[in-house]
């Protein structure tokens, strides 16, 4: 730990001597205090380095990177198709919306567009994927302020949805399933029949976990006027996602700026009041409700149409195995795509979806290669965890928590 | 605007700005759907001030950096903005180089702090009046900037636990050497535009 870049060392992290205290003045003295790397409520490796007078915060310092793995650089070193990997883990609680941001910018470098049905299921999986994360982060922020019970709860039915990931693309997180141009492979009927059913169970789950929850004494008192944040300062501040509509602001990217087949769903994009902790729980409990009808209506839909998955054009979506047992034309695309991949016009994009946690956009430079000259992530979480400092000011030691969790961060997406 | 908003309609917003903005805003570019605007580095602050309060762009949404080592100029600064009343983004680029820092905006926009810490961070760009400008993503201590063209993927450094010394020790790196394959053919793309460079092209130009 040298150079001139070298953090505040440990001597630091202590104010200096106070001065003697007067006749009829009591000592007193700002405690810095470290909060993580490893703590349960940090959810993920952040450290804060907590300036507080008593009890009271007067000043966060977040330092984040403890997961940066360069997956920036790393994509700058690869064909396009082989960084669609890296997207899942990044935000890893909700992985195939990233892998649908990066599909949209290639897609939107190479000016084509995937089949109806493709959409339908890129639309169904981000919906889970949204409901993943929230069922998540519901259920530990509520663990944050003391609930032991809700996580529990709520990880019965993120397995089921795993479970939907897994039948789908082979894996339960990482999936790698979207594909620039469709989606790796169809789903079975057996599968969409079974994610149907699912939805017409889960608005029970999100009653009984609202019932530990919604009017819980404890939860209300740890959240209800607890980092507040006002519209003006949700736009000031780069917020998106619930930390927008929390604060009342009707912002949904799903509606704004609709992609996939969000424009011929129906749903409501719930809005809070007050802008404090309490407001966007709500939000994200409504959300999955939400999510749910969107789920339902996707799968009505993709029962009805069948269609291709995936375009047509061998020059960027990979023959079928099968057809590469027959033909020696796909045999050779298949080959070229997995090793050359495909070159993408010259030029700059950038794509972004609604993610669970908000805005998730990729900004991508061509210069005419099978590699992205340059691929930036924005990711959601960086711009409200930066609000930290200003957000806990003069709050208490033990809303640090209860802010951090209703934030709604993952370190994967943050640190990248 | 309606989404997604039409190149005319960019073109015209485009033109607008350059109108509105001069010198402050130099060129205004209409590609992939998306509007991309220029301008001298040294008016940063002057341009999004103008893009937030006369334009409704009032978020940040992005800020990053690209390298370009073989110009003079070898820093892009990209500031992506979005207005959420007219429902449009723009991109708003200036170029610098290793020295010369360019104006934060970290007083025009809150939300830039943090990314102006991470372009700083990854490509070593410098901007002058940020309140804390230190490394956010690497490790403490960290020396180079890694997204650079120029910085090797595996690094200059590995870790590891050093069961003696009893703590964590930083070492040359010692690994198998980064292999990068490079799959592009030569032979294709001419039709496209993409500059297709057959081997032994090279000797045409000598």
């Amino acid at each position: 730990m040298t150079g001139s870049n070298a953090p505040a060392q440990a001597t630091e992290f202590f104010a200096p001597e106070p001065p003697a205290p007067g006749p009829n003045e009591t000592p007193v003295r700002k405690f810095n205090i470290n909060f993580g790397p490893q703590h349960p409520a940090a959810h993920g490796v952040l450290r804060l380095v907590l300036e507080l007078d008593g009890e009271v915060v007067e000043r966060v310092d977040p330092h984040i990177g403890l997961l940066h793995r360069g997956t920036e650089k790393l994509m700058e070193a690869r064909p396009y198709q082989q960084t669609i990997p890296y997207m899942d883990r990044l935000d890893y609680v909700a992985p195939m919306n990233q892998e649908h941001a990066y599909c949209l910018a290639i897609e939107k470098l190479l000016e084509i567009e995937a089949p109806y049905r493709a959409q339908l299921i890129r639309t169904l999986y981000d919906e889970i994927g949204r409901i993943l994360n929230h069922l998540l982060n519901v259920t530990t922020q509520a663990m944050d302020v003391g609930a032991l019970t809700p996580p529990l709860w709520g990880f019965e039915d993120r397995e089921k949805l795993m479970v939907f990931y897994e039948r789908a693309s082979g894996a339960r997180m990482h999936a790698n399933y979207y594909r620039v141009g469709g989606v790796r492979q169809d789903l079975p009927e057996a599968l969409v029949r079974d994610i149907s059913d699912w939805c017409d169970h889960f608005p029970k789950t999100c009653d009984d976990i609202e019932g530990l929850i919604t009017d819980n004494r404890i939860f209300k008192q740890r959240n209800v006027d607890i980092g507040v944040v006002s519209r003006e300062d949700a736009i000031a501040r780069s917020f998106s996602g619930v930390m927008v509509r929390g604060s009342g602001i009707a912002w949904d990217l799903r509606r704004s700026q609709p992609y996939a087949a969000y424009n011929d769903m129906e749903f409501d994009i719930p809005l809070g009041v007050n802008g404090d902790c309490y407001d966007r729980y709500l939000c994200r409990m409504q959300e999955m409700r939400e999510s749910t009808k969107i789920m339902k209506q996707c799968c009505e839909r993709l029962l009805k149409t069948p269609g291709p998955v995936l375009i047509e054009d061998n020059k960027i979506a990979a023959p079928r195995r099968g057809e590469m047992k027959r033909s020696m034309e796909a045999l050779i695309h298949h080959f070229k795509i997995f090793t050359e991949g495909y070159r993408t016009p010259p030029g700059e994009v950038y794509a972004a979806v609604e993610a669970p946690k908000g805005e998730f956009g990729v900004f991508l430079v061509s210069n005419g290669t099978n590699k992205p000259y340059r691929a930036k992530i924005r990711a959601p979480g960086y711009p409200h965890l930066q609000a930290m400092d200003w957000m806990n000011r003069g709050h208490m030691l033990a809303d640090v928590s209860a802010i951090l969790g209703s934030l709604d961060i993952v370190f994967g997406e943050i640190d990248r | 605007m309606s989404w997604p908003v039409s190149d005319a309609d960019l073109g015209k917003l485009g033109k607008a700005i350059l109108k509105d903005a001069k010198g402050v805003i130099t060129g205004a570019d209409v590609a992939y759907g998306e509007l991309t605007l220029t301008g001298p580095a040294a008016k940063a602050v002057e341009a999004l001030t103008y893009l937030r309060d006369a334009q409704g762009f009032h978020q940040l949404i992005d800020l990053c950096g690209v390298d370009y080592p073989e110009r003079e100029k070898r820093f892009d600064v990209v500031y992506h903005l979005l207005s959420m009343t007219k429902n449009v983004r723009v991109r708003f680029k200036v170029q610098t180089d290793e020295d010369t820092a360019v104006p934060s905006v970290v007083e025009v926009f809150a939300a830039a702090d943090w990314f102006e810490r991470e372009a700083f961070d990854m490509y070593g760009v410098f901007f002058d009046g940020h309140p804390d400008l230190r490394r956010i993503l690497t490790d403490y201590g960290f020396h180079g900037h890694p997204l650079r063209k120029d910085f090797p993927m595996t690094g200059y450094v590995e870790v590891r636990y050093d069961e003696e010394l009893k703590r964590v020790v930083y070492e040359p790196v010692k690994s198998v050497e980064w292999r990068n394959w490079d799959f592009l053919s030569p032979w294709e793309g001419a039709e496209k535009g993409f500059a297709a460079m057959l081997p032994g092209d090279e000797k045409s130009k000598s």
